[in-house]
């Protein structure tokens, strides 16, 4: 009696089996076809690894896949394999797998997105010496790598300037992602931005320790605009959509309260839009750009032509078009002041009749005459 | 049929049942199953460097796995492994960095500081339990914010100048093995396997072997039955979390001096000692059992990742598919009702 129930479950479990194995079966065939018409083991091809963001983290990691998409449609790539495509990473964990593996599928250029994958861009680099990689945000010293990093603290002192130019309450909030040197830079520029429009200007300071916890940015939002701040900047990735929902949630309780966010890395204002009455408002004064898609586009071209910048480090500012300032919201009121003094900023930081502070300690000795 | 063949089989079945949902769900979505699955294979066994990679994702599952299954044979629900998993991951790193000593006495000097770690922080609800009769399971998931906050805020201002991780710990206390890495293609393949499977056999000994073992079992069934044969529930219930706990930050060994010789600041938790919830549900709380489980959700990590590349598939969908087979697992009346109607059937 026994074999007989044990003989039912076990042919329950090779009937699924074989279901599945129909399945696999009937797949292999395409993907054998799709594979014929694909290989072009000449070609060139561009590959990235986001951190924990992903693609759609609406700022640094969706930049940098953008300018991937970019490049690959000007250049007639298809996304996969032969072309461009991206992994993304779940965990820290991740990183050194997945740019193994795209090493292994004969990617020529791969891109890690973020510091978070310094050490791992590292490793493999000195492993698979024939590919070349990219590390955006950090330096690895390796022949076969190319180091970009940005001056962000430029773009975020204008942003600084708008802000300024905007507050009413002379409160503003700095919200970070991680303690690190690129967030630092952010936090620097944007406090060196408000001195010089006005050094009596309260501003609060904040860091999440997370890029990817909306939760955490909308309560860090909450506690700054209820405590007077009525302009808050955030550089902490997909944590700052915590910032642009809590603004919109403000404005929608009480249109004519003044409550303005601003965005970072790449334009976000599509992010700061709320209907109200079936009037739209934006509560995004601007977004403090940082062109890591134009950067990605650059080095890939680059590295197309066969002038692949290896062991150099790459640093894009405001003069070298790297980073830049979004346009202002029509809906502030000193939009006209704002632009004035962002052009007069950039027109000074491009000449180099200042230096933008980098450092908290930079920051200390900084004086904007 | 016997209840020894149900529990080998029931897990089994939830598995299969976790797939084929996972299937389902795939062809609803419009994604290509056979094509994710075959991707989900290769990206776990198809090379020899995604082989190393898979068993070194299994290593830390395994001793997640067997100290969410410890403390679970004494009726303990320890939830706090991640917690425990990253002060261990700390200490190890923390004596791998602190100084340079032979081979043969740092490294398993750090591998035990890892453990004394996990073993301290399992102590303290433990304790609290045995004596105030404070739930583990709150106190544990408390005791995983605290490690997360504790150990980013020594790694900033006490390991690292205000970076966000520290120095790559010395050689000398490095589980990682330049021939592991040429034998598997450069994968981050390391010792730690040796020492997971030895901590298989001793939690088996320990439970089968030693009357320590019947008694924390004993606790495990019948804390009152055990009290009145002479059993002190309230140490038993403390050494039970204490074990555990070591396992834990063992796990964590494994991944500071292991898979990634530094400990860094994080936003969140790993997810390895969650995973281990699981991996200890699937595997019965049993060591063999144990094994198996992370073996299949190693593989199934591992393997995920290679999913969008080959087949376009978000890896997400091995998230939902282990989802899945916890679900069965956990609903396994389900499946033992379902077995009894065949037997039944059969009996006529």
């Amino acid at each position: 009696m026994k074999k007989r129930k044990f003989g039912l479950v076990l042919s329950l479990a090779l009937a699924a089996g074989t279901i599945l194995g129909a399945c696999g079966n009937g797949d292999k065939k395409d993907e054998g076809t799709a594979k014929d018409g694909g290989d072009k083991e000449s070609k060139f091809s561009v590959a990235m690894v986001t951190d924990v963001g992903g693609v759609d983290d609406k700022s640094f990691n969706q930049s940098a896949w953008e300018g991937l998409k970019a490049f690959g449609s000007e250049n007639g790539l298809e996304q996969g394999k032969g072309g461009y495509d991206y992994l993304q990473s779940k965990s820290d964990a991740d990183y050194a797998t997945n740019l193994n593996k795209l090493a292994r599928e004969d990617f020529s250029l791969i891109f890690g997105i973020g510091f978070k994958l310094k050490a791992d861009v590292d490793t493999i680099a000195k492993q698979q010496k024939d590919v070349h990689f990219g590390i955006i945000d950090d330096v690895v010293e390796q022949p076969n790598v190319v180091s970009v990093l940005f001056k962000e603290q430029e773009a975020a002192f204008l942003a600084g300037v708008a802000a300024a130019k905007t507050t009413k309450t002379n409160h503003i909030g700095f919200i970070g992602g991680m303690e690190s040197p690129v967030i630092e830079r952010f936090e620097a520029g944007f406090l060196a931005g408000i001195q010089a429009v006005n050094p009596d200007i309260k501003v609060d300071v904040h860091y999440t320790g997370a890029f990817d916890k909306a939760d955490l940015g909308k309560a860090t939002a909450a506690q700054m605009y209820s405590s007077g701040a009525d302009v808050i900047f955030h550089a902490a990735g997909g944590t700052g959509n915590g910032l642009f929902t809590e603004a919109k949630d403000l404005k929608k309780k009480d249109p004519t309260r003044e409550v303005w966010a601003i965005g970072v890395d790449s334009d976000q204002s599509g992010e700061g839009v709320v209907e109200i009455d079936g009037k739209e408002h934006n509560v995004i004064i601007t977004s403090a750009m940082k062109g890591v898609s134009h950067a990605v586009q650059d080095i890939s071209k680059k590295a197309m032509d066969g002038k692949f910048p290896g062991g150099e480090t790459i640093v894009y500012g405001l003069a070298e078009d790297g980073v830049s300032l979004a346009p202002i919201n029509e809906e502030v009121t000193t939009k006209a002041d704002i632009e004035t003094a962002v052009k007069e900023w950039t027109d000074k930081i491009k000449n180099g009749d200042i230096t933008v502070p980098g450092t908290l300690d930079e920051l200390a000795n900084f004086k904007a005459e | 049929m016997s209840s020894r063949m149900k529990n080998i089989i029931v897990p089994i079945l939830a598995v299969l049942l976790g797939i084929i949902v996972g299937t389902i769900i795939m062809l609803i979505t419009g994604y290509d199953a056979g094509a994710a699955f075959i991707a989900l294979w290769d990206g776990a066994f198809g090379d020899i460097y995604y082989t190393g990679e898979t068993i070194r994702q299994v290593t830390p599952y395994i001793l997640a796995g067997l100290a969410v299954g410890f403390a679970f044979k004494t009726g303990l629900f320890n939830i706090g492994v991640e917690g425990q998993l990253i002060v261990g991951w700390l200490a190890a790193v923390w004596v791998g960095v602190a100084f340079e000593l032979p081979k043969v006495i740092h490294l398993p000097l750090a591998v035990l500081a890892a453990a004394a770690a996990g073993a301290l922080w399992a102590f303290i609800p433990g304790l609290l339990k045995a004596k105030f009769r404070v739930h583990e399971v709150i106190v544990t998931i408390m005791m995983n914010y605290i490690a997360l906050h504790v150990a980013n805020y020594i790694i900033r201002t006490v390991l690292s100048e205000k970076s966000d991780r520290t120095a790559d710990v010395f050689p000398s206390a490095s589980l990682r093995s330049p021939f592991l890495e040429g034998l598997t293609d450069y994968s981050r393949l390391h010792w730690g396997i040796i020492v997971a499977l030895i901590c298989v056999f001793i939690m088996w000994f320990i439970l089968e072997k030693t009357s320590r073992g019947y008694e924390l079992k004993a606790v495990g069934f019948n804390q009152h039955a055990s009290e009145y044969a002479g059993m002190s529930v309230k140490s038993n219930i403390i050494l039970s979390m204490v074990i555990s706990g070591a396992f834990a930050g063992l796990a964590g060994a494994m991944e500071g001096l292991g898979t990634f010789g530094y400990a860094s600041i994080r936003g969140g938790f790993t997810g390895v000692g969650f995973d281990g919830i699981a991996v200890a549900l699937l595997g019965g709380n049993t060591p063999i059992g144990i094994i198996l489980a992370a073996i299949l959700f190693g593989s199934l990590k591992v393997g995920a990742l290679n999913m969008p590349l080959e087949a376009g598939v978000p890896n997400e969908l091995v998230d939902i598919i282990i989802a899945l087979i916890v679900f069965f697992v956990a609903a396994s009346y389900m499946i033992r009702i379902f077995i009894d109607r065949i037997g039944k059937k059969g009996a006529k």
